[in-house]
C-alpha cells in the first residue's frame, strides 16, 4: 500500500477526508447540504468507475445507467426480500453488476469502437424494459423504500448514507489509482493505445479487458445501491436516468481519462456547478450546461483538465 | 539442421478471394539467421501475421518448439519467446519510451524477469539500440526512424527466442543499418533465432545465413544466399519477364 512518498500522502488525504466528512456530520444538521454531497460523491464513483473500462482501457460504453440502475434494484430487490443490512446489499450489488459486466464484456468486447458502444445502450434499453416489467420491485410504477427515523452516532439517516458513500467514494478511487499505476494497468493502457501490438508484447488482452469490465460494472453498482435508500422512491425512469450516463462521460472526459485523478476533478467540478445551477437557476438547465463543456472539452482540450495542466507544468519547467 | 524451433507447414492465408499465402513450408534452426525477401505484396508480412498470432491461417500448422502454436492467442506466444516488430510502427503513444519497454517485460518476458530488475532491463535494451537518450520521452513524439528503432527495442524487451524483424532498417542511415545488424548478430550469437524481412539488400545478404523467396504468396526460392542471386525464379520475380 505504500510504495512511495506519492502513497503516504494519499493515504493520509484520504484519511482526512474521511475525518472531515464525519466532522460535519457531528456540526451541521442542515439536510440540503447532505443531498447535495451525496449526489457529487455518487456521480464521482459513477465517473470513476466509467473511467477504468473508458479511460484506461478506451472502451466507450453508453450503458453507465443501467449498471447503476441493476445495482439500485438489486439493492431494492434483497431488502424487500431478506431485509439484509447496507454492508451486505452493497457487496451483492457490487457482485450482481461485477458479473453484469462480465457477461456484457464477454458478449460485446470483441466489437470495436462505435460499435461497442451502441451494444451497450442497447443492453441498458433491454434492462429497463426488463425491470419495467417486474412486479416484485414496483415495475413501472416504482416502489417506496422505508429507511430507519433514527440511527446510531448519526442525528439523521441521510447523514449516514453520507458517511456511507463518501467511505464508497474514497474506496474506489484507491482501487481506480492503484489499478492505474499497476502491471494490470499498464497492461490496460497498451491495449487502450494498440490492442494489437499489446497482444504481441504479450498482454492477454481478452482477459484483461474482462477485468476491466467486470471492475467498471461492480463499481457502477456500488454506488447505484444505497440510491434507493437515499431518494426513498424508485422507478424505472429515474434510476435508468439518461443523466447519470452523460455524466459519467462528461466528468472523466473533462477532467481528463488517462489520469486516475482526471475523472475525481472532474465529478468535483461538474458535480459541484451542477449543483450551485440547480439552487440558483434550475435543474433543467444542468444537461445543456454539461453538454456544452463536454463539446467544448472534447475540441478544444481531449486531454481534459488533467491534460492542460501537464502541458502547463511541461511549458514552465522550460 | 538441429532440432527445428519453428516449423510452419502448409500455411494458407485468404483475405476474401484472394490468396495472400499459398501452402507455405519454412523450417528454422534454433539460432538460426534466415533472411526472407521477395517483392512488394508478396506476403512476407502475412506470413508474420501467422507466425505471430495476429492471423490466424486458414490451412497449415506452426509448431514452435515442437508445440504446435496454430490456434494460440498471440499473446501466448510472445510468452513461449515469439516476438515481432512491426513493419509501420505501433508504439504506445500515451507511454514514454521506457513505459513502452516495460509492457514486453511485465508480460511477454515475465517468467524470464525478476521484478525488481524491469527498468535496469529496459534501459539495457534502450542502450543497445541508441534510444537511452529518449527514455523518458514520449514515444508518440519520436522521429519516424527512432520510431523504428522503438518497435525493435519492443521485440528485444520480450526476450524471445526468436526475433521476427519486419523492414526494421527501413529509412535509417548507413551507419545505423550497421549498428542494428551488430546488434542482431550479437542477440543471434547468444542463441536467439532471428528472421529478418528487409529490402535493403546489403543488410540481408551480409546477415543471413540462409535466404527464402516469397513471390505472390508462394515460397519460391529457399537457399544460401549465394545459391539465391544465381536463381533465375528469383530474378524474374523481382525483375519481372
Ligand atoms: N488484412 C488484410 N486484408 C486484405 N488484404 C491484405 C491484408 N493484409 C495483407 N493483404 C494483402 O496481402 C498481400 C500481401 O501483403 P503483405 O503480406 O503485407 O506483403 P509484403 O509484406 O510482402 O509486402 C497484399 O496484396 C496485401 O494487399
Ligand atoms: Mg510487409
Amino acid at each position: 500500500m505504500f510504495r512511495n512518498r506519492g502513497d503516504v500522502v494519499f493515504w493520509i488525504v484520504l484519511g482526512a477526508v474521511l475525518l472531515a466528512g464525519f466532522g460535519v456530520t457531528q456540526t451541521i444538521a442542515n439536510e440540503y447540504y447532505y443531498t447535495a454531497i451525496y449526489a457529487i460523491l455518487q456521480a464521482t464513483i459513477m465517473a470513476v468507475a466509467w473511467n477504468i473500462l473508458g479511460g484506461f482501457t478506451g472502451y466507450v460504453n453508453f450503458g453507465s445507467a443501467a449498471f447503476f440502475a441493476i445495482g439500485a434494484y438489486t439493492a431494492v430487490a434483497l431488502d424487500k426480500w431478506l431485509g439484509l443490512p447496507m454492508p451486505f446489499l452493497i457487496a451483492a450489488s457490487a457482485a450482481v453488476c461485477g458479473l453484469m459486466g462480465l457477461g456484457v464484456g464477454y458478449l460485446t468486447l470483441r466489437l470495436k469502437g462505435v460499435y461497442f458502444a451502441i451494444a451497450t445502450l442497447a443492453m441498458a434499453i433491454v434492462l429497463e424494459t426488463l425491470i419495467n416489467n417486474w412486479d416484485y420491485v414496483g415495475a413501472a410504477k416504482g416502489v417506496y423504500i422505508l429507511t430507519p427515523e433514527k440511527v446510531p452516532f448519526f442525528s439523521s439517516y441521510i447523514q449516514l448514507l453520507f458517511m456511507v458513500m463518501l467511505a464508497l467514494t474514497l474506496g474506489s478511487i484507491a482501487i481506480s489509482r492503484y489499478l492505474n499505476a499497476s502491471r494490470i494497468g499498464r497492461g490496460l493502457a497498451a491495449i487502450r493505445d494498440d490492442e494489437v501490438a499489446a497482444e504481441c508484447a504479450g498482454v492477454p488482452t481478452l482477459r484483461l479487458k474482462l477485468i476491466s469490465t467486470t471492475l467498471m460494472g461492480a463499481m457502477m453498482g456500488v454506488a447505484g445501491a444505497p440510491y434507493p435508500f437515499f431518494v426513498t422512491f424508485v422507478d424505472p425512469i429515474s434510476a435508468f436516468n439518461l443523466f447519470v450516463a452523460v455524466n459519467s462521460i462528461a466528468m472523466p472526459m473533462i477532467g481528463g481519462t488517462a489520469h486516475w485523478i482526471g475523472p475525481v476533478i472532474g465529478a468535483l467540478l461538474v458535480g459541484g456547478a451542477q449543483e450551485v445551477i440547480t439552487v440558483t437557476v434550475s435543474s433543467e438547465l444542468n444537461v445543456l450546461i454539461v453538454g456544452i463543456m463536454l463539446v467544448l472539452f472534447i475540441t478544444l482540450a481531449p486531454q481534459g483538465i488533467v491534460g492542460l495542466v501537464q502541458k502547463w507544468m511541461k511549458r514552465r519547467k522550460r | 539442421m538441429s532440432a527445428p524451433i519453428l516449423k510452419v507447414s502448409g500455411v494458407s492465408k485468404r483475405f476474401g478471394g484472394f490468396t495472400a499465402l499459398d501452402g507455405i513450408e519454412l523450417e528454422l534452426g534454433a539460432s538460426e539467421r534466415l533472411g526472407l525477401i521477395g517483392p512488394n505484396g508478396s506476403g512476407k508480412t502475412t506470413l508474420i501475421n501467422c507466425i505471430s498470432g495476429a492471423l490466424t491461417n486458414d490451412a497449415g500448422s506452426i509448431v514452435f518448439e515442437g508445440q504446435d502454436i496454430t490456434r494460440l492467442p498471440p499473446h501466448r506466444r510472445a510468452a513461449l519467446g515469439v516476438a515481432r516488430s512491426f513493419q509501420i510502427p505501433k508504439p504506445f503513444r500515451s507511454m514514454t519510451v521506457l513505459e513502452n519497454l516495460r509492457v514486453p517485460l511485465e508480460y511477454a518476458a515475465r517468467g524470464r524477469t525478476e521484478r525488481r530488475r524491469i527498468d535496469a532491463d529496459a534501459l539495457e535494451v534502450l542502450e543497445l539500440i541508441g534510444l537511452k537518450n529518449r527514455a523518458h520521452d514520449s514515444s508518440a513524439g519520436l522521429t519516424q526512424v527512432d520510431m523504428r528503432k522503438l518497435e525493435l527495442a519492443r521485440a528485444l524487451a520480450a526476450k524471445p527466442k526468436l526475433l521476427v524483424s519486419d523492414e526494421a532498417m527501413a529509412g535509417l542511415s548507413s551507419s545505423e543499418v550497421d549498428e542494428i545488424l551488430e546488434i542482431l548478430l550479437a542477440l543471434n550469437g547468444r542463441g536467439v533465432a532471428v528472421i529478418m524481412i528487409e529490402h535493403i539488400m546489403r543488410a540481408v545478404m551480409g546477415f543471413a545465413q540462409r535466404l527464402v523467396v516469397l513471390d505472390a504468396g508462394r515460397k519460391i526460392a529457399d537457399g544460401t544466399p549465394q545459391d539465391i542471386i544465381r536463381n533465375p525464379d528469383v530474378e524474374r520475380a523481382y525483375l519481372g519477364e
